[in-house]
C-alpha cells in the first residue's frame, strides 16, 4: 500500500488522475473500519485532510456550498439556519467523535442507502460538485445514487463541494434506530417545505437499494396542498391528506429485511415518519405564518 | 513509512509504519502508550479516544499518515495536559510528558486507591473519588472525552454529558457512577475558579 498525501486540490486531481484506484480518505470513518478488518486492501490511500479548503464552507445568496470534509460537528454549530436538514441529520450520527471526522463529502463518496445526510440532501434539494483533470461538474443530488453504495463519480474523480440549497422553510429529519448514539438507521426520512416555489420534497435512506425521493407523495401532497389554498390560507393539513401522502411514502420504499430491521417494517415507519415529519413542518409554517401577520 | 508527530506535548518518531495502520496501532504499538484501549476498531466503542490537534477523535479511525505533523495527546499526557491548561499554557516551556514517562505512567502514587501521591488530572481524581472506575477498559477514553467536553463546557447539564460520553461504551454498567464523576469533576472546576 502506498500512502499518498496530495497538498493542494491540484495534486490530489493529479494523483488520482495517475492512480484511479487510489481511495480517498478523509474522516476516515468509513475507510478504516475497512481496513481495520482486512475488508479492503486499497493499492494507494489519498489523505484529504491536507487540501485545506475542503473544510471550508461558504453561504452564498441561494445555497451553502459545502466543502466535502467539513465535519458533522461544524454543520451542526455553523449552519443549522441555512441548512436544518442536514444540521438534524448531522447531530444524529454515531458519537461526537465520529462527527468531528465524518462529513458529507464521505457519505457520498460511500454512497451508503444508510447515510443520515442522503434524505436531508434529497430534501432540500443539492448537486454534488466533482472535479478531475478533465474538469468539474455538477451532479444533481437525484442523479448522484446510482445502486448499493454506488454513486455517479468516474475513477478519477474526486468530491468537491456539496452545494445545498438554502432553506426557504421548515425542514426536518427523523430516523429510526436502537438507541440516539451509535446508530445506523434502521430507516429515515427528511422533509423540507418549499414556501417559495410552494412545493414539499422528501428524502428516504436505507428502505431501498439507494437513497430516494418519495416523489408520487410529493405531487399528491404538492397538488392537495395547492388545490385547499394551504399555502395562503395556512389551514392545519387534513388527517386523509397526511395519511395519503404517509402511505405513498411508504410505497416509495423498496426495502430488505436484514439484521437492523425487516422490510415490511421499515415500510411502516418511514410512514410514520412521513407523517410525523409532515406534521412538525407544517405547525412550524403555519406558527410562523401567523407570527409574521402578527406583526404586519 | 516514517511518521514523526507530537504527542503529549513533545515530538515523536515512530518508523516502519505500514500505510494501512491506524494512530491507534503507531501509539500502542510503536511507541509503547497502551493508555488509549484498542477493543472494536470501528468507533463504535470509544475506548481509543484522543484528542487530535484538541479535538477528540477514535484513534482506531485515524489513518497514521493523517497524523504527520499533527498533535496528539493521549490519556497518558492528560494529568500534565490539564495542568498547563490550568496554568494557561507552558510557562518553563518544558512541558509535556515524554515517552518514557508515559510508557510508565500509572495512576498508582503512593496509594492506588484514593490516587494520594500521584499527580492526576481533576477528572482523573474524580473518577477515582466517585468509584466510577470498575474493569478500567473502557475509562481512558471516557477521561479523554470528559475532560475535553468540561473544557468547553465548564457547567454541563446532564443531557451534556450524556451527549458527550454518547461515543464511549462501558460494559460494567457504571455509567450512573460515571455521570457522578464528571458531575463531581465540574463542581470542584467551579469551585476552583
Amino acid at each position: 500500500m502506498d500512502f499518498l498525501r496530495p497538498a493542494s486540490w491540484e495534486e490530489a486531481l493529479a494523483a488520482k488522475a495517475e492512480h484511479p484506484t487510489a481511495v480517498p480518505i478523509a474522516g476516515g470513518t468509513d475507510v478504516m473500519v475497512e481496513i481495520n478488518f482486512d475488508h479492503r486492501r486499497p493499492e494507494y490511500l489519498m489523505d484529504l485532510n491536507r487540501v485545506g479548503d475542503l473544510s471550508e464552507w461558504e453561504v452564498g445568496a441561494e445555497s451553502v456550498r459545502l466543502g466535502a470534509s467539513v465535519p458533522y460537528t461544524k454543520i451542526m454549530e455553523n449552519l443549522r439556519a441555512e441548512l436544518p436538514g442536514l444540521a438534524l441529520a448531522s447531530h444524529t450520527v454515531a458519537s461526537p467523535q465520529i462527527r468531528n471526522r465524518g462529513g458529507v463529502g464521505g457519505n457520498l463518496g460511500t454512497a451508503s442507502p444508510a447515510g443520515d445526510a442522503h434524505p436531508a440532501l434529497l430534501a432540500a434539494g443539492a448537486e454534488v460538485e466533482v472535479e478531475s483533470v478533465r474538469g468539474s461538474r455538477r451532479i444533481p443530488i437525484d442523479d448522484f445514487y446510482q445502486g448499493v453504495k454506488r454513486n455517479a463519480l468516474q475513477p478519477d474523480e474526486l468530491i468537491r463541494a456539496v452545494h445545498i440549497k438554502k432553506a426557504d422553510g421548515p425542514q426536518q429529519f427523523s430516523k429510526v434506530g436502537t438507541r440516539n448514539a451509535m446508530v445506523i438507521a434502521v430507516c429515515a426520512f427528511g422533509l423540507a417545505l418549499h414556501p417559495e416555489t410552494r412545493t414539499v420534497r422528501t428524502g428516504i435512506g436505507s428502505a431501498a437499494p439507494t437513497p430516494v425521493r418519495a416523489k408520487a407523495a410529493e405531487e399528491f401532497l404538492n397538488a392537495a396542498l395547492e388545490e385547499g389554498g394551504f399555502w395562503d390560507n395556512g389551514r392545519i393539513i387534513t388527517p386523509s391528506v397526511a395519511k395519503q401522502f404517509a402511505e405513498l411514502c411508504s410505497a416509495a420504499c423498496n426495502p430488505i429485511d436484514d439484521v437492523r430491521g425487516t422490510a415490511s417494517y421499515r415500510r411502516h415507519a418511514v410512514g410514520v415518519m412521513a407523517r410525523r415529519t409532515l406534521t412538525w413542518t407544517w405547525e412550524s409554517y403555519r406558527g410562523a405564518r401567523r407570527a409574521s401577520e402578527g406583526a404586519a | 513509512m516514517r511518521l514523526n508527530f507530537t504527542v503529549n506535548g513533545r515530538p515523536q518518531e515512530a518508523d516502519d509504519v505500514w500505510e494501512g495502520e491506524s494512530l491507534l496501532y503507531v501509539l500502542r504499538e510503536r511507541l509503547g502508550l497502551p493508555g488509549s484501549k484498542n477493543a472494536c476498531e470501528q468507533g463504535e466503542c470509544g475506548s481509543c479516544t484522543v484528542r487530535l490537534d484538541g479535538v477528540p477523535v477514535c484513534s482506531c479511525l485515524v489513518a497514521a499518515g493523517q497524523v504527520e505533523g499533527r498533535e496528539v495527546v493521549t490519556v497518558e499526557g492528560l494529568a500534565e495536559y490539564a495542568k498547563q491548561r490550568a496554568a494557561g499554557g507552558c510557562a518553563s516551556g518544558a512541558c509535556g510528558t515524554g515517552l518514557q514517562d508515559a510508557q510508565g505512567w500509572q495512576a498508582k502514587g503512593t496509594d492506588s486507591q484514593t490516587g494520594e501521591g500521584t499527580e492526576l488530572s481533576p477528572v482523573q481524581q474524580a473518577f477515582i473519588d466517585a468509584g466510577a472506575v470498575q474493569c478500567g477498559f473502557c475509562t481512558p477514553g471516557l477521561l479523554v472525552a470528559a475532560d475535553e467536553m468540561l473544557e468547553r463546557n465548564p457547567n454541563p447539564t446532564d443531557a451534556d454529558i450524556r451527549e458527550a460520553l454518547s461515543g464511549n461504551l462501558c460494559r460494567c454498567t457504571g455509567y450512573e457512577k460515571i455521570m457522578d464523576a464528571v458531575r463531581l469533576a465540574a463542581a470542584r472546576q467551579g469551585e476552583a475558579v
